[in-house]
C-alpha cells in the first residue's frame, strides 16, 4: 500500500509542482521571507521560522509528555554526535529563556569515551575528549566524562532496578509546577552558592588492566553484531551508574526519528520484539529510579542536520565499531542501509515505522506489580523483562526442538521421550538445573548464564568465545542470582503459594 | 576428512542445516525435519481427530512438502485426519497452467482428492484481464484479495473444518517486517498467530504448520526426497513491494542464521497499546463472506473492474464507501480521478 499511496502523493505532486517552479519560494509560515529549506514535501521554511519551529518542537516534546519535574536533574547523554549536541543546545536554549517558556531542570551531562573498545589510539582519544571538553564549559553545566575502561569497577548494583517513585500524574505535576513557582525568589538566591558548588567530574584515568580485560572482551565476541549489543549494553550501564552516584532521576537520549526506526527494525531482527517500547519510547521506566527520555524523538536526522549547518552547532565526529566497515558487516550495519535506501524510494518509511513504535508497549510481568519485584525476572544485561517462558507454540520453543532433534538421535519411536525431554529442557532452564540435553555441547560457565538472559541477550552471549571475560559486576550478580534459585527450589516445597496470602 | 552426521554419528553427512548449523545425514534431516513439524502441530494444538482439512496447493514447494509431510504425519501418528487439497486457479497464462498440473500429479501421487476454484468462475475475471485493466503494478493487490477469499469460498464448498496452508518461517518473518514498514499495527499483532481464530459465522479456520521450517530446509528435504514441484515466479509481480522486505531478510540470514527465528520471535512477543484502535470482524453485506467493513475487499475491488474505474479500492475510497454501497453512479471528477493513467 505504501507504493500505491505514493503513486497519489507523486501524481498531485506533480501537478502542483508546474505552476509554482522550485525558486524564489516564500516562507510556508510567514509568507515573507525567501525560503531556505524543505522539510517535508512541501514545507517550505525560512531561516528565523525553522529555527522557531525546531526550538519549539524540543519544548512541545517535553511539555507534552510531562515526565520532567522542575528542579529535577537530569543526566544529557552525549556522545558528540550531531543529534546530542542539539539536543544540548536545545536545553541551553530553554533554560535561557525567559519565564513562563523556560526549562526549569537542572542539567548534567555525560560522556562515555569508548576508544578502548573501538580500537582509536589514546592520542585520538584525547584529542576528541579535549574538543568535547570545550563545548562543554562553554555550556556552564556539570560534566562527566567517563571512559569505558569503568566496567570493570562498576558495582552489582547497577544490575538491580531500584525502587521507583510513583508515577507522576497530573495532579502531582500541576502542583510541583506551582510549588516552584512559590519559591522562585528564594532559589535566585540560592544560585549562587549552587553555582559554586557544581563540581566538573573528569575521572578518566582507569587502571592498564581493565584496558586488556575490555579488549578481551570484545575480541572473545566473534560478530559485529554482537560487539554492537554488548558496547550498547556496557554504555547503558555506565550512563546508569553516573546518573546514580550523583542522584539525577532523569537521562536524556539525543536519538532522533530516523536513528530510532533503525534501532526499531534491527531489535525486531535481533530478536528484542518484548522490548522494542523500552527501546524506541519516549520514556524507558525499566530501571525504577532512573527513567530514560528521548526528547529529539520527533526530529529526523535531515531536520537536524540542517540545523546545526546553519545556526553552527559544534559537534564532534567520532567513530564507532560501525564505522566504515561493509553493509552485511553486522545486522545493525545492514538494517542501517536497509532503511536509508528505502526512505530515498518512499519518504515516509521512517515516520512509518516511527508512528509503529509509538503503539507499542511493554508487557509487564505480573511479578512487577509487587512492591519490590525479584531480579530474577528482569535480563540479567539489559533488565527488560524476560521473554523466554517458552509457551507450547513459539520460536523460542521450535528453536529448542531444533537444537535437540539435530543431536545426538534419541530412539526414534519414542515419542514420549521426545516431549518429555523437552519439557524438561524448558523446566530446567527455569531453575537453572544442570541438563543432559542442551548442556552436552558447551561450557558449564555459558549455560548457567543462558537461564538469566532474555531471548537477544542470549544469542550476543552465544557469540562469545568465553563467558569469564565478562565485567566482574555482571559474573559476580549472575552468581548471587543462581544462588538464590537453588535456594529457593531446595525450600520451594516448604513455601505457600502467593495465592494464599 | 569427511563430516560425520552430528545426529546419529555413523553415517557421513550430506548437508549442513541452515537453521541450527548442524550436520546431518539425509535420514537424520528427514527425521529432524518431520518431528519438528510434528512438534509444531502437536505443541500448537492444530487439529482435532475425525476432522477435515483441506491443503491450500499451489503446486509450489511449500505446498508440496507441506502435502507430503502432511499425509506422512497423519499416517505415522495417526492424527485420524481426513486431507484432501484445494487450489485456486488465478487465470494467468503460461504459468497457473504449468503449475496446476503439478497439482494434479502430487494428486495422484498421494492419492489425495483435489478441488480447483478459478478467479473466472467467482468473479467473472481473470488475472489476465485484470492487468490489462490495471497495468503491473497494483494488481498483486487483486490477486492477494480474491485468493484469499477464494480459499475461503472453496473450503466451504468442500465442507472441510479447517485450511492448512504452506506459509514457511521466511514468509512470516517477511510479514512481520512488512508491517512494520507499512505502519499497519492491526496486522503486525496477528501476523505471528499459528491459527486463525474459529469465532465468528461462516470463518473457516486456517493454520501453518510449516511456520518454523526454514525456506532453504524444506527445498532440501524437497530436493532429497525429489519431490515433484513447480518453481517459477508469477510474471505478473515484479515491482511487488514486499520484495524489498524479502531481499532485506535474505540479507540478514546471511549476517546471522536464526534472524529469521528471531524475527518471528519479536512478532510473538510484540504487544500493542490498549488505545490503540482495531478493525472488528463482521460480514459483508452483499456476498456475506466475513469482512470487517460494510463492504468486503473483493466487492469493492470487484466493483471497480466492473465499472471500469481499476483503482477504486486502492488507495484511500473512504468516503465513496456510502456510494459504492448503494450502487450510485460517481461523479464526473471522481470518475477521472480514479481512471487508469496510461504513462
Amino acid at each position: 500500500m505504501c507504493q500505491v499511496e505514493e503513486d497519489y502523493n507523486g501524481l498531485e505532486c506533480n501537478q502542483e509542482k508546474i505552476p509554482v517552479s522550485g525558486l524564489n519560494r516564500k516562507c510556508m509560515k510567514c509568507k515573507e521571507g525567501t525560503a531556505v529549506l524543505i522539510i517535508r514535501v512541501s514545507d517550505a521554511f525560512c531561516r528565523s521560522c525553522f529555527k522557531e519551529y525546531f526550538i519549539h518542537k524540543f519544548r512541545a516534546m517535553l511539555g507534552k509528555n510531562r515526565v520532567i519535574f522542575p528542579q529535577e536533574k537530569v543526566l544529557l547523554a552525549v556522545s558528540g554526535g550531531a543529534a546530542s549536541c542539539t539536543m544540548l543546545s536545545q536545553v541551553q536554549e530553554g533554560l535561557s529563556r525567559d519565564a513562563p517558556k523556560k526549562l526549569r531542570f537542572m542539567p548534567g551531562i555525560v560522556y562515555i569515551d569508548d576508544g578502548g573498545a573501538c580500537g582509536r589510539s589514546e592520542d585520538e582519544r584525547q584529542t576528541s575528549i579535549s574538543q568535547l571538553k570545550n563545548i562543554f564549559t562553554q555550556t556552564g553545566f556539570p560534566y562527566f566524562i567517563v571512559p569505558l575502561e569503568k566496567v570493570f569497577s562498576l558495582p552489582t548494583s547497577v544490575l538491580v532496578p531500584g525502587t521507583s517513585d510513583p508515577d507522576p500524574s497530573n495532579p502531582c505535576y500541576k502542583q510541583a509546577v506551582d510549588k516552584y513557582l512559590k519559591e522562585k525568589q528564594k532559589l535566585r538566591e540560592e544560585e549562587a552558592v549552587c553555582a559554586v558548588a557544581q563540581l566538573n567530574l573528569e575521572d578518566s584515568a582507569y587502571l592498564p588492566e581493565h584496558k586488556l580485560a575490555l579488549q578481551r572482551l570484545f575480541s572473545s565476541l566473534k560478530t559485529l553484531s554482537a560487539k554492537q549489543e554488548m558496547l550498547q549494553t556496557l554504555r547503558q550501564h555506565l550512563i546508569l551508574h553516573v546518573a546514580r552516584e550523583n542522584s539525577y532521576s532523569k537521562v536524556m537520549m539525543g536519538e532522533s526519528c530516523s536513528r530510532l526506526a533503525v534501532k526499531l527494525l534491527s531489535n525486531i531482527a535481533l530478536g528484542r520484539g518484548a522490548a522494542l517500547a523500552s527501546d524506541t519510547g519516549f520514556s524507558d521506566p525499566r530501571f525504577g529510579d532512573v527513567v530514560i527520555v528521548r526528547p529529539m524523538r520527533d526530529y529526523s536526522s535531515k531536520e537536524i542536520t540542517f540545523y546545526n549547518r546553519m545556526f553552527h552547532v559544534p559537534s564532534v565526529f567520532i567513530p564507532g565499531l560501525d564505522t566504515k566497515s561493509h553493509d552485511k558487516a553486522s545486522i545493525q550495519r545492514l538494517t542501517e542501509s536497509f532503511v536509508t535506501n528505502l526512505q530515498a524510494d518512499f519518504p515516509s518509511t521512517v515516520s512509518t515505522i516511527y508512528r509503529t513504535s509509538e503503539k507499542l508497549h511493554t508487557v509487564r510481568p505480573p511479578q512487577s506489580q509487587s512492591t519490590e519485584p525479584e531480579p530474577a525476572s528482569k535480563c540479567l544485561l539489559c533488565l527488560c523483562a524476560l521473554d523466554t517462558t517458552a509457551d507450547k507454540a513459539s520460536a523460542f520453543h521450535a528453536t529448542l526442538i531444533s537444537e535437540q532433534l539435530s543431536q545426538l538421535r534419541l530412539q526414534e519411536g519414542s515419542v514420549d521421550l521426545v516431549a518429555g525431554s523437552s519439557d524438561q529442557c524448558c523446566v530446567e532452564d527455569q531453575t537453572c538445573g544442570t541438563s543432559g540435553c542442551c548442556s552436552s555441547k558447551r561450557t558449564p560457565v555459558q549455560q548457567d548464564l543462558k537461564t538469566l538472559l532474555c531471548y537477544s541477550c542470549r544469542l550476543t552471549v552465544k557469540d562469545m568465545a568465553a563467558v569469564n571475560t565478562l565485567p566482574p559486576y555482571i559474573l559476580t550478580e549472575a552468581e548471587k542470582r543462581q544462588r538464590r534459585s537453588q535456594m529457593k527450589v531446595e525450600i520451594s516445597e516448604y513455601l505457600l503459594e502467593e495465592d494464599q496470602d | 576428512m569427511p563430516v560425520q552426521c552430528s545426529n546419529c554419528e555413523q553415517k557421513r553427512a550430506v548437508l549442513k542445516r541452515p537453521k541450527t548449523g548442524h550436520s546431518l545425514c539425509k535420514d537424520c534431516f528427514f527425521w529432524a525435519f518431520e518431528e519438528e513439524i510434528h512438534q509444531t502441530i502437536t505443541s500448537a494444538g492444530l487439529f482435532n481427530r475425525g476432522e477435515t482439512v483441506a491443503i491450500g496447493a499451489s503446486g509450489g514447494k511449500d505446498s508440496t512438502v507441506l502435502a507430503h509431510v502432511m499425509k506422512l504425519l497423519n499416517e505415522r501418528y495417526d492424527y485420524g485426519l481426513k486431507l484432501l487439497l484445494l487450489s485456486v486457479d488465478e487465470g494467468i497464462t503460461g504459468y497457473r497452467d504449468d503449475s496446476l498440473e503439478t497439482v494434479k500429479r502430487n494428486q495422484q501421487q498421494y492419492e489425495l482428492p483435489l478441488k480447483i476454484v478459478s478467479y473466472e468462475e467467482l468473479y467473472g475475471w481473470t488475472m489476465d484481464a485484470i492487468v490489462k485493466q490495471v497495468g503491473l503494478k497494483n494488481n498483486c493487490t487483486f490477486c492477494g484479495v480474491f485468493r484469499r477469499q477464494a480459499l475461503d469460498r472453496g473450503a466451504m464448498m468442500l465442507n472441510v473444518d479447517k485450511i492448512c496452508t504452506g506459509h514457511n518461517a521466511d514468509d512470516v518473518a517477511e510479514t512481520v517486517l512488512m508491517n512494520v514498514l507499512r505502519g499497519d499495527i492491526a496486522r503486525l499483532r496477528r501476523c505471528t498467530a499459528i491459527s486463525t481464530s474459529s469465532e465468528g459465522d461462516g470463518a473457516i479456520p486456517r493454520c501453518k504448520p510449516l511456520k518454523y521450517a526454514y525456506e532453504k530446509e524444506i527445498v532440501l528435504y524437497a530436493y532429497f526426497k525429489k519431490l515433484d514441484y513447480f518453481s517459477t515466479e508469477c510474471i505478473y509481480s515484479p515491482n511487488a513491494y514486499r520484495g524489498h522486505a524479502r531481499a532485506f531478510l535474505k540479507d540478514l540470514e546471511s549476517v546471522r542464521p536464526s534472524a529469521i527465528i528471531d524475527v518471528i520471535h519479536s512478532g510473538e512477543t510484540l504487544s500493542v497499546k490498549e488505545g490503540v484502535k482495531m478493525p472488528v470482524q463482521g460480514t459483508c453485506s452483499r456476498c456475506g463472506y466475513i469482512s470487517s467493513q460494510a463492504l468486503c475487499k473483493s466487492c469493492v475491488l470487484l466493483e471497480g473492474l466492473n465499472r471500469g474505474l481499476p483503482k477504486l479500492g486502492i488507495g484511500k475510497h473512504h468516503r465513496l464507501h456510502g456510494k459504492i454501497l448503494a450502487q450510485e453512479p460517481l461523479t464526473e471528477q471522481e470518475e477521472r480521478k480514479l481512471k487508469a493513467v496510461d504513462f
